[in-house]
């Protein structure tokens, strides 16, 4: 039986079959992955649809996808340093996970949006790939004042230009800070000067 | 000749006294209005979301109580929801009880601090002293149940860190009926004096559509009357089997705010009583896929001592940790066992137990959920809190987002206070009940 995951899936496949590289319902969260071309004219139908109605973005991250699945513990072959111990073996589930796209430079970066409709109460995940190359993808402050401020963030963490935000500047950390500390190739544990005098 | 008139910039912040945590202001006024202002944060910034890819998954717990310190219960819980949906595991009914009530306590220690800290910024100071010595009285209970006061860490990834201790549920009653006469005394001093609510009234205005559109959730955004609550409209623990109201406004305005945020207390009352009068006994942490055990585990159970006459047993702990003095094995049997941390009796009380925890908490072994991602949304103090989480496989959650509630209402906060005058700041800024610990992570 279909669930309403599933629907609101097919039904943006069918509307947008050119924008959408991939979809599942992981966990019971739809979740979409479009090509950033698409994201604006997918977003603004999202709102403006009554049959989506998406009026509030509930937020908006980034996420970086550069070492993903490579550190040794999550390595296919070396699950663990020593084998689990019978009762610590995961428990079979028919739910598998997929990205839906390779985690390459072409699609390094990722900038997540969920969305919740007040008149359907349910919610959306869109995730948007961006290559490390060209990290940038356009802005929805036009559409969700939210908008505003989380794409700051993600500028400020992860380095991912929004094209037409009106006021691209960081947001938590201070304006001479060097690179972006969320990205993966950032060391924990380096340290930046610090700030001389705001203003 | 026209006097010649020029805006004046004033900054307030970084660290006023009437800002509740360090955040600047810059205003620009025309005489005593303000006609524009620009919100700068980040000063408490402390790499919360690089510190959870950095570790275990255990490890990021202690974090999230510093997110909203004020309710730190709620953060621990949304934080390990999101990793137990990753898992596929679900807590114990008897836990997401406990959860519920833990949850809901400090929602109200939340509202107290925040009308209590804005009414005596507007120069009512004994509400903030009669607020402060309830909060007081419920914080006792919060101890009591985690024993800390703030830095709880009380969730785990699969249940909590121990049952409720003797006697909580009439303590708790007494504690809630003792929270009621204050705010009705409060109440008697605030909802209808002339100053409170000149200041209030028609300050800090915000429609219901703005607010939506900034992303607005909680008391904030029912304020102006959208009934948006996620105990209500995506419930998750128990919610769903108790009966409450979601209090709304209909200006907007900050007194609006106020009288949501009082009734709420109210609600998240009659939540804990509900939940106290039908608390399950049972479990806390128990098999994710409620099979019988099998006859080799129960055999290790055998080892472990779990035989009938030990059950009642009282173990002696840290004194300040009531609730694990209660007899410990027939409360707690954690049978998610890829999941759960055994109990600290059995962890240095023999070798199943001590494997089994290092299993759990050694470097690259681990609580580990299968690749994939999972967004979990709890209705926290000030709103919407979301913690998404990303696995790769290994023991390490591989991306932690969290979503605080008052970011949204930050951001909206200069176009709150511009056309009100430099003194209305105060109880707008109030209201908005900013936690620089989750805003700025």
């Amino acid at each position: 039986m279909p669930t309403a995951s599933d629907e609101l899936i097919a039904r943006l496949r069918a509307r947008f079959p050119q924008h959408i590289l991939a979809a599942h319902a992981y966990r019971g969260q739809p979740t979409v992955t479009i090509r950033r071309e698409g994201l604006l004219e997918v977003a603004t139908a999202l709102r403006d649809d009554p049959a989506t109605a998406f009026d509030v973005l509930m937020d908006l991250c980034g996420a970086d996808y550069a070492w993903f699945g490579m550190s040794q513990a999550s390595a296919p072959t070396l699950r663990t340093p020593s084998p689990l111990p019978y009762f610590m073996s995961p428990a079979p589930s028919a739910e598998r996970w997929e990205r839906g796209v390779p985690h390459d430079a072409q699609h390094r970066f990722e900038v997540v949006y969920h969305f919740y409709s007040t008149a359907h109460r349910r919610r959306l995940r869109l995730k948007v790939p961006v290559s490390f190359a060209e990290p940038s993808v356009p802005s929805l402050a036009g559409l969700w004042a939210a908008a505003n401020w989380y794409e700051r963030e993600v500028w400020d963490m992860f380095g991912v230009v929004f094209e037409g935000h009106p006021n691209l500047k960081r947001i938590l950390m201070y304006e001479s800070f060097q690179g972006h500390p969320l990205r993966k190739d950032y060391p924990i544990n380096k340290r930046q000067p610090i700030i001389g005098p705001v203003n | 000749m026209p006097t010649e008139t020029r805006h004046m910039f004033l900054n307030i912040g970084p660290s006023h006294p009437a800002m509740h945590g360090i955040v600047q202001i810059i205003t620009e006024l025309d005489g005593e209005r303000v006609v524009g202002a620009d919100v700068e944060i980040g000063y408490l910034h402390r790499a919360f979301e690089k510190d959870a890819e950095a570790g275990p998954y255990n490890n990021a717990i202690p974090y999230t109580d510093r997110l909203n310190y004020v309710s730190p219960l709620i953060n621990n819980f949304g934080y390990c929801l999101a990793v137990e949906r990753l898992l596929g595991i679900e807590a114990t009914e008897r836990c997401q009880y406990i959860r519920v009530i833990m949850s809901e306590l400090s929602r109200i220690t939340d509202h107290l601090t925040c009308v209590g800290a804005s009414a005596m910024e507007l120069g009512a100071f004994t509400v903030f002293l009669y607020m402060i010595k309830a909060r007081e009285w419920l914080w006792e209970l919060v101890e009591a149940v985690t024993g800390a006061r703030l830095t709880i860490s009380y969730g785990r990834v699969g249940g909590v860190k121990a049952d409720l201790p003797e006697g909580f549920a009439e303590r708790a009653r007494k504690a809630l009926e003792d929270v009621r006469k204050v705010l009705l005394e409060c109440d008697g001093l605030l909802t209808r004096n002339r100053i409170f609510v000149d200041r209030m009234q028609g300050t800090g205005v915000i429609g219901k559509e703005r607010a939506l559109s900034f992303g607005i959730t909680g008391p904030f955004l029912r304020s102006t009357g959208a009934a948006l609550d996620c105990r209500k409209y995506s419930p998750y623990f128990v919610y769903d089997r108790f009966q409450f109201d979601v209090p709304t406004g209909e200006h907007g305005d900050n007194y609006d705010r106020y009288l949501v945020r009082m009734e709420e207390m109210e609600q998240s009352m009659r939540i804990v009583e509900q939940a106290l009068e039908t608390l399950p006994g049972g479990p806390l942490n128990v098999d994710h896929e409620g099979r019988m055990l099998p006859a080799g585990v129960m055999v290790d159970e055998a080892k472990m001592g779990r035989v009938a006459g030990f059950k009642n047993v009282r173990v002696r702990l840290d004194p300040t940790l009531q609730g694990s003095t209660r007899g410990f094995h027939e409360a707690v049997n954690p049978d998610a066992k890829r999941a759960v941390l055994p109990a600290k009796e059995d962890t240095y009380g023999n070798i199943e137990g001590l494997m089994h925890h290092f299993k759990l908490v050694m470097l690259g072994h681990g609580i580990r959920p299968p690749q994939g991602e999972y967004y979990s949304a709890v209705e926290g103090a000030n709103g919407e809190l979301g913690f998404y989480v990303v696995s790769d496989g290994s023991d390490q959650p591989y991306r932690v987002r969290v979503r605080p509630p008052c970011f949204a209402i930050m951001a909206a906060l200069s176009e709150l206070i511009v056309g009100d005058m430099v003194a209305d700041i105060v109880p707008t800024f109030g209201s908005v009940n900013m936690i620089g610990g989750e805003l700025d992570r």
